[in-house]
């Protein structure tokens, strides 16, 4: 057991993983606009064969490779939405940092807004019940008024 | 001999753990006093047990004891000093250690400065600690023992992980640390609390300085953490909503909403149920983190060596420890009683968004963090849940709060009048709208984040600015008393101030170096120029210099901005020879409005061989991330010296008017 | 009602933690992703020879116009566990039922061709990826990587890491099935 694990790990680290910062000059589009495009796609792409890096950081050769494929496809013009379809098709969506809206990923996405309106049910509701003119916490205070004229009344006589 | 006086130590102390948990618990309930007294005692005896173990080990590390496994693994003759001290700690062995050393600290240290606390409720307390205890130390001893030996001892060990060879990093656990395990003691007097089924107003204020205390070090562990990202890891960023930075967060996040609810349960009796809660998740997310770093269940950059079977046995603690107090939550809390009445409008409101706020965030952190594990269960599939996700959902949230927080000091207790409060300040928010427009102006692509960011940065600052001038009657004519007003304010109210002013420091540096970030990368020979924001670089040359346990190539970089020389960087390669493994070191010209941050490397390309990588990149802002999580920090500091908390010195000082009318302190 | 309302941490910890304990056994590898490629058809390829080597190089087509079970395996010369599952692959190519086709990705031709002179070449066709670019097709998330495709072209299995012991056994089993 522990010498397939040895394997695997081994398997999966081929790549010198390093600390250099990817992307290299040589893979820097002239266009300004599909560079930068690239750039942000390359930010949401995840590098397969690393610790969870994105491969616009990673230093791998998959990631190399990766960050000249949607180079050339958007050279190509292809829009943002079909360069990730095309690295999905291979990949699957694990290669998204960002996760596409389907049905699986829909709670997801809509809990923190979920979350966030039973949280403001749950304060409205709080601040209802320590509402100070909230008077069933009390007991009925309509005699308290005769109570008080009557004590002050005896004040009064001494 | 030492490492076995060190394994000697944590056997001894786990009995005397085993030993805390129980008798002065069951002396509690059978009246025995030595049982209930006996808390104090063992709880420092275990305090100088694990210490002897904890300097065993280094030791171990200082005289590169290769017969200690732990030291070979991780450690490497040719290490500076130093890095030999702290690499006590860079793995996970000794690092588990120094979670139980911090651990029995707090209890110690309770043993020591919890005078002010019945002896009782005390003695529950630690006993609660031993527990904890009890599970960490025989966690080390049956599945991370730091001393195990290796015969024969090789001639050198595998040297640590460069990466790890850091100043910022030798700080960064053992801080996290006191944040994170800190917590411990506000659980332990959480369960304490409900065991004795009450809590008071005086519970919320004797635990208080120990929330400040673990929240400030986990403020300042997780700013460092992220600090050395930024400048080691060499891709500009700091942080990456990466598993591991995430189950540091999130027992910030509970944190902090506990401070704040902490208040209102101390000020107002109320909140108590929910404030015993806040401190039970706070440090149960603590164990939550701990379990997912060291188990391997999560994929992530930074996780220690994988090992299931160490995490199956963390799990089982954590399903006792944390199943156990929600157990005992659930039965007890509904018995306690319901606190005072406010008005919707007041600070107890207020108050409570925070926490609405804090909570959902938290929540947030939590779902995207373990979603994936989540949805691999139910249907097999793989996804990655990244920055994209959290960024989009948190943003809006961390906003919001920024934007009441502005508000919040200015609300009294029980009714406050907010329409009265809006007006006084409203000029502010018409400035601050019109920071926001003028930054729109200036970047017209701008994303709207950070258009809005810098608006809700300079509206809090400025809010909470003026509510400080407020309080101590800056403008007021009496200007004679203006020093005393000042001095007299009560340290809590000045730590308040300075970390929320701290927040808007930090939501300005993040909003500015998140959004306009600037990058130029090229080949370069000797002689190329580059530019970045105004800056001319000039590429002079790579020397080669050797240090202690690496060779490292150092580039000259001439920084000039509008043609006055400014400064030379240096930025390095190094390969360190031991691990055959390189580095980056980045060299960053820093300044508040932004840091220019330069690294080199070697081409990947062998068409390029001769030249150099050099990559130039332009965060704006990106200091005030820095200096505001300094302010956060001391603003804890001084909360933490309030001279209610009897800890720290105590002031005498004479007054002859009651304080409240001198200086406007209804409010606290 | 009320008390209902204080079970709810204890409930969403028991949640966590059985995902949790989940997470941890039946020996999961949190990288590993599932191949995208399952039940699907294999992507368009054509790949040239190994130069200096007899055996030819294939392409898509190729494969479908043999409609028989084939194992795709990608390799390298730099691949250490690669080594480790030759032996496994040198018995397979006994499997007259099969087409064994090997895809040597991004590797130096005379490294590859040396390294399958000393090992012995199992592959009916062997195909050079110098690129990569055909194992960004198929997904690989590194060397050695396995697949089955039935007689339609489908991919239907993916194995990650060398052919050895236990998954040689799994890998073995599955491929019988297919041919039936």
């Amino acid at each position: 057991m522990n010498f397939i694990k040895l394997l695997l790990v081994t398997f999966l680290y081929l790549v010198p993983v390093d600390t250099i910062l990817a992307v290299e000059p040589d893979e820097v589009l002239t266009d300004l606009k599909l560079e930068s495009r690239a750039r942000d796609i390359s930010a949401n792409v995840r590098c397969v064969v690393c610790q969870n890096e994105p491969i616009d950081t990673s230093n791998s050769g998959v990631a190399r490779d990766l960050r000249i494929l949607i180079r050339e496809r958007l050279l190509a013009g292809d829009s943002n939405k079909e360069v990730y379809k095309y690295l999905v098709d291979r990949y699957g969506n694990f290669i998204l940092f960002k996760p596409p809206l389907t049905l699986s990923t829909a709670l997801l996405w809509f809990m923190p807004l979920l979350v966030f309106s039973l949280g403001v049910v749950i304060l409205v509701g709080v601040l209802k019940k320590a509402s100070p003119s909230n008077k069933s916490r009390f007991s009925d205070t309509s005699n308290d008024t005769k109570v008080l004229d009557s004590l002050e009344n005896k004040k009064g006589k001494k | 001999m030492i490492p076995e006086l060190g394994q000697f130590s944590l056997v001894l102390a786990l009995l005397i753990a085993i030993a805390q948990s129980t008798l002065p618990i069951i002396g509690v309930t059978r009246e025995n006093t030595i049982w209930i007294n006996s808390a104090k005692y063992l709880a420092l005896l275990q305090f100088f047990l694990v210490l002897i173990a904890f300097m065993a080990l280094m030791r171990s590390y200082i005289v590169s004891d290769f017969t200690v496994t732990n030291v070979v693994n991780n450690s490497h003759s040719k290490k500076p000093l130093l890095y030999k001290i702290v690499g006590t700690w860079g793995n996970h062995e000794g690092s588990i250690l120094l979670w139980v050393l911090i651990l029995v600290s707090f209890g110690g240290a309770l043993s020591l400065f919890g005078s002010n606390i019945p002896t009782r409720l005390r003695a529950r307390v630690l006993s609660v600690q031993g527990w904890i205890c009890v599970g960490f130390i025989s966690f080390m001893l049956f599945t991370s023992n730091p001393f195990e030996r290796t015969f024969p001892p090789p001639l050198n060990g595998n040297d640590l992980n460069p990466l790890l060879q850091d100043i910022g990093l030798a700080i960064h656990p053992p801080l996290l640390y006191v944040g994170y395990v800190g917590f411990s003691i506000v659980f332990s007097f959480a369960v304490a609390a409900l065991m004795e089924g009450e809590v008071s107003s005086a519970w919320a204020r004797w635990v208080r300085p120990w929330i400040l205390i673990a929240w400030t070090s986990l403020s300042a562990g997780i700013a460092l953490g992220a600090w050395w990202a930024y400048y080691e890891l060499g891709w500009g960023g700091w942080w990456f909503w990466d598993p591991v930075e995430n189950v540091s967060f999130m027992p910030w996040l509970v944190g902090t909403a506990l401070l704040h609810s902490a208040i209102v349960t101390e000020k107002r009796g109320a909140f108590k149920a929910w404030t015993v809660l806040l401190a039970i998740l706070t440090f149960s997310l603590s164990l939550l983190g701990t379990f997912i770093v060291r188990s391997g269940l999560l994929t992530s950059v930074h996780s220690f060596a994988v090992d299931p079977e160490r995490g199956i046995y963390i799990l089982i603690l954590l399903a006792v420890s944390i199943g156990g107090s929600l157990l005992l939550f659930a039965y007890r809390a509904p018995s306690l009683e319901s606190g005072g009445l406010f008005s919707p409008i007041s600070r107890e409101s207020g108050l409570l968004l925070n926490n609405l706020f804090l909570t959902t965030a938290a929540a947030i952190v939590l779902f995207g963090t373990l979603y994936p594990l989540f949805l691999e269960g139910i249907t097999g599939e793989k996804i990655s849940v990244g920055p994209p996700f959290f960024n989009i959902s948190f943003t809006p949230i961390g906003l919001l709060l920024g934007s009441t927080m502005a508000i919040g000091p200015y609300l009294k207790w029980n009714r406050a009048d907010l329409a009265g409060v809006l007006s006084r300040i409203k000029f502010l928010i018409f400035i601050s709208l019109g920071v926001s427009l003028f930054v729109w102006y200036l970047k017209s692509s701008g994303p709207a984040f950070a258009i809005i960011g810098v608006g809700v940065s300079f509206w809090l600052f400025t809010s909470t600015f003026f509510e400080w001038m407020d309080r101590v009657r800056l403008f007021n004519k009496n200007y004679f008393n203006i020093f005393k007003r000042i001095k007299s304010q009560p340290r809590s109210a000045n730590g308040m101030t300075i970390a929320h002013l701290g927040m808007s420091f930090i939501i300005l540096g993040v909003v500015g170096s998140s959004a306009w970030k600037e990058e130029v990368i090229s080949f370069v020979e000797k002689g190329s120029q580059l530019e970045v924001a105004g800056f001319l670089v000039t590429f002079e040359g790579v020397t080669i210099h050797q240090g202690p346990n690496y060779n490292s190539e150092k580039a000259t970089l001439k920084v000039e901005k509008e043609g006055k020389f400014l400064e030379n960087l240096y930025p390095e390669r190094r390969l360190y020879l031991a691990t055959g493994t390189s580095t980056t070191e980045s060299a960053i010209r820093q300044s508040l409005a932004g840091d220019l941050y330069v690294t080199i490397s070697e081409p990947a390309n062998n068409k390029f061989k001769g030249k150099w990588v050099l990559r130039l990149i332009y965060e704006p802002l990106v200091n005030f991330i820095w200096l505001g999580a300094s302010f956060l920090a001391l603003g804890g500091i001084i909360s933490i010296t309030d001279r209610r908390y009897k800890i720290g010195r105590t002031f005498k000082y004479r007054r002859t008017k009651p304080i409240n009318k001198v200086v406007g302190l209804d409010n606290f | 009602m009320r008390r209902f309302v204080f079970l709810v941490p204890l409930a969403l910890s028991l949640i966590i933690g059985t995902f949790s304990v989940w997470g941890l056994l039946n020996d999961r590898n949190p990288s590993e992703i599932p191949s995208a490629l399952i039940n699907r058809s294999i992507p368009k390829f054509d790949l040239s020879p190994l130069p200096g080597l007899r055996t030819p190089g294939f392409s898509r087509d190729d494969l479908l116009n043999l409609k028989k079970v084939s194992v795709i395996n990608f390799f390298a010369s730099w691949c250490l566990p690669c080594r480790a599952e030759h032996q496994s692959l040198i018995k397979l190519s006994q499997n007259n039922e099969i087409v064994l086709a090997g895809i040597n990705y991004k590797d130096i031709n005379k490294d590859a061709l040396d390294w399958l002179t000393d090992l012995g070449n199992p592959y009916t066709y062997v195909g050079n990826d110098f690129s990569g670019r055909t194992g960004i097709d198929w997904g690989i998330t590194g060397v050695p990587e396995t697949f089955i495709v039935n007689r339609d072209g489908k991919v239907v299995h993916r194995f990650s890491g060398p052919l050895v012991g236990v998954k040689f056994k799994e890998f073995k089993e599955l491929l019988t099935q297919e041919l039936r």
